[in-house]
């Protein structure tokens, strides 16, 4: 790990502008992501500025009738909140879904949303990777490719991003609230927070440097039928081959975002108004431009069949 | 009894062999903050530099000087004030420092559970977190759960049922599962659970998924459900 100065930040702005005016700084909050990324080399901060201490961590009522979740409220708080358990279940159900019991503990709700991918070139620094090093090329296509993305994908990266949270928060409709250096706030959809890869696979989302999320605000709740299904290589503790956010609504209305697949939480609302017409009709319309490899082409399948026994479960 | 389950392992490889990026031991007992410069002692083979820092030195960032800070926590309930290289973890702040090498360094990044300990009532992984950012809290290592002489009941229920072979991973399982049972006391939710809002309970299907981020090479997993059963038994 190469060294670091490191600070408590006392309050968001601060914290903001400590991050503009350090060179090399970055956040820490959960660090469960970060760490590893830096014994690795992959992240080299030279500055690290502390955001535990600034209460961002409570779970508060919108006058919308919606939840305000505190950046730093913990994994495990925000699954186990009796709120999100009774009106969010997809939330608690894509958080529980995810890591492990120590890392749901630390880890926070912002930086969930900021996870880093686990594409495994962009883990093995001898590889060439687009995302670690930009220009030097992608590794993963042609390469090992079976846990990567097959739509939003570009010629320089195929990566996904790993987050399940993710999934459930773009099928809510959430919004990130941030604070910059100056103090300025904004609120921004989670439809336009992260970036496609295109040419640029390194910059992955909208905020800007020293950009601090704050929060994630959730509309009021959506009733239906909430429903979390991944699928993956082990029954706990790894990261979804397919994931399907969805809630089912009395009428037959779906909202479906899934995780896996593709380099943000995957979410095509056009196609949702297919859900009538079954998993197939739903999956093409998800699905549509995909650029498969042959080793994840299989993901196009599992994505409809996925689908197909969430509906199921939805009418049982 | 407790040496054979805790805080010994057969070949305790990685703490020591693989404690790099040269943590500057300021101290050499872990009480004693005022210590000289001629204390400082650079500690590692991979260390960034061969030669001790003067002190003083170390106050600018820069990504080949290693920067110190001071920071202090409860371990076991005893007070702890150390100094630390920032890039020092819990876990090395723990073992190297602290001399508790009670908690075990196994893959280092987050993905075997060797080095769980309990901070603040939580369980998480040591490795994975700065010593530096704990400022202020109260951590339990296996060390603080039981003696030999006075057992944690998981630390019997362990040895009853024959919950480990090598021993390796076992402090980081009885912590892990220590937390689990007050997890599940506390009304947490799991993957498993089949309603989000009804009280879980401690099944072996519960215990099983919570226990994930423990990984035990020895295949010991079904007595280590066992041990957990007949303390959630005696709890309830």
């Amino acid at each position: 790990m190469k060294a670091f100065s490191y600070e408590r930040a006392a309050s968001p702005a601060a914290a903001a502008a400590a991050v503009v005016r350090t060179p090399g700084a970055k956040f820490i909050a959960g660090g469960t992501n970060l760490l590893d990324l830096m014994k690795l080399e992959i992240e080299t901060p030279r500055h690290l500025v502390d955001v535990n201490g600034l209460g961002l961590d409570k779970i508060e009522p919108t006058p919308a009738g919606g939840l305000r979740i505190g950046a730093l409220v913990r994994n495990t708080d925000l699954a186990s909140d009796m709120r999100v358990r009774r009106d969010y279940g997809l939330l608690s159900r894509a958080l529980l879904a995810g890591a492990s019991g120590q890392l749901r503990n630390k880890a926070t709700t912002a930086g969930n949303l900021l996870q880093r991918t686990r594409c495994p070139y962009f883990y093995d620094t001898n590889q060439p990777c687009n995302k670690r090093k930009p220009g030097s090329g992608c590794a993963a296509i042609g390469g090992f490719s079976r846990g990567l993305g097959v739509v939003g994908v570009s010629d320089a990266c195929i990566a996904t991003h790993p987050s399940d949270m993710a999934v459930a928060m773009r099928a809510l409709d959430a919004t990130v609230e941030t604070v910059r250096a100056d103090g300025v706030t904004r609120a921004i959809p989670i439809a336009e927070f992260y970036h496609l890869p295109g040419a640029t696979p390194q910059q992955e989302n909208v905020l800007a440097k020293g950009e601090l999320i704050t929060a994630v605000t959730l509309p009021k709740p959506v009733g239906g039928t909430h429903i979390y299904h991944k699928v993956r290589d082990r029954a706990s503790y790894a990261f979804a081959l397919v994931s399907i956010g969805a809630i089912i609504g009395r009428d037959g209305s779906a909202r479906v975002a899934v995780g896996g697949i593709a380099p943000r939480p995957w979410r095509v609302e056009a196609a949702e108004a297919e859900s009538a017409r079954g998993a197939k009709a739903v999956a093409s319309g998800l699905l549509a431009g995909a650029k498969p490899t042959r080793d994840n082409q299989f993901k196009l399948t599992l994505v409809e069949r996925t689908l197909a026994a969430v509906l199921a479960e939805a009418r049982a | 009894m407790i040496v054979a389950i805790a805080a010994f392992a057969p070949d305790d490889w990685r703490g020591r062999a693989n404690f790099a990026e040269g943590i500057a031991h300021v101290m050499d007992t872990p009480d004693d903050l005022s210590v000289s410069r001629r204390g400082v002692m650079i500690g590692g083979a991979a260390s960034v530099a061969a030669t001790a820092v003067p002190v003083e030195a170390i106050s600018k960032p820069s990504q080949d000087m290693p920067s110190v800070q001071k920071v202090s926590f409860d371990v076991n309930g005893h007070r702890r004030a150390l100094e630390v290289d920032t890039r020092t973890t819990l876990l090395d702040a723990l073992r190297e420092h602290l001399d508790l090498t009670g908690t075990k360094k196994g893959c280092d990044h987050g993905q075997c559970g060797a080095c769980t300990v309990i901070v603040d009532g939580r369980r998480i992984n040591s490795c994975l977190t700065l010593a530096v950012m704990h400022h202020g809290d109260s951590i339990t290592t296996i060390e603080g759960l039981g003696t030999p002489e006075k057992l944690h009941p998981m630390q019997a229920a362990f040895i009853e049922h024959d919950g480990y072979q090598c021993g390796y991973c076992t402090p980081g399982q009885i912590c892990s599962a220590v937390a689990v049972l007050d997890e599940i006391k506390r009304g947490i939710p799991s993957h498993v659970s089949h309603s989000l809002t009804d009280r879980p309970k401690a099944t072996n299907l519960e215990m099983r998924e919570r226990m994930s981020g423990n990984i035990c090479r020895c295949g010991a997993y079904s007595n280590i459900a066992e041990a957990m059963a007949s303390v959630a038994g005696d709890e309830a």
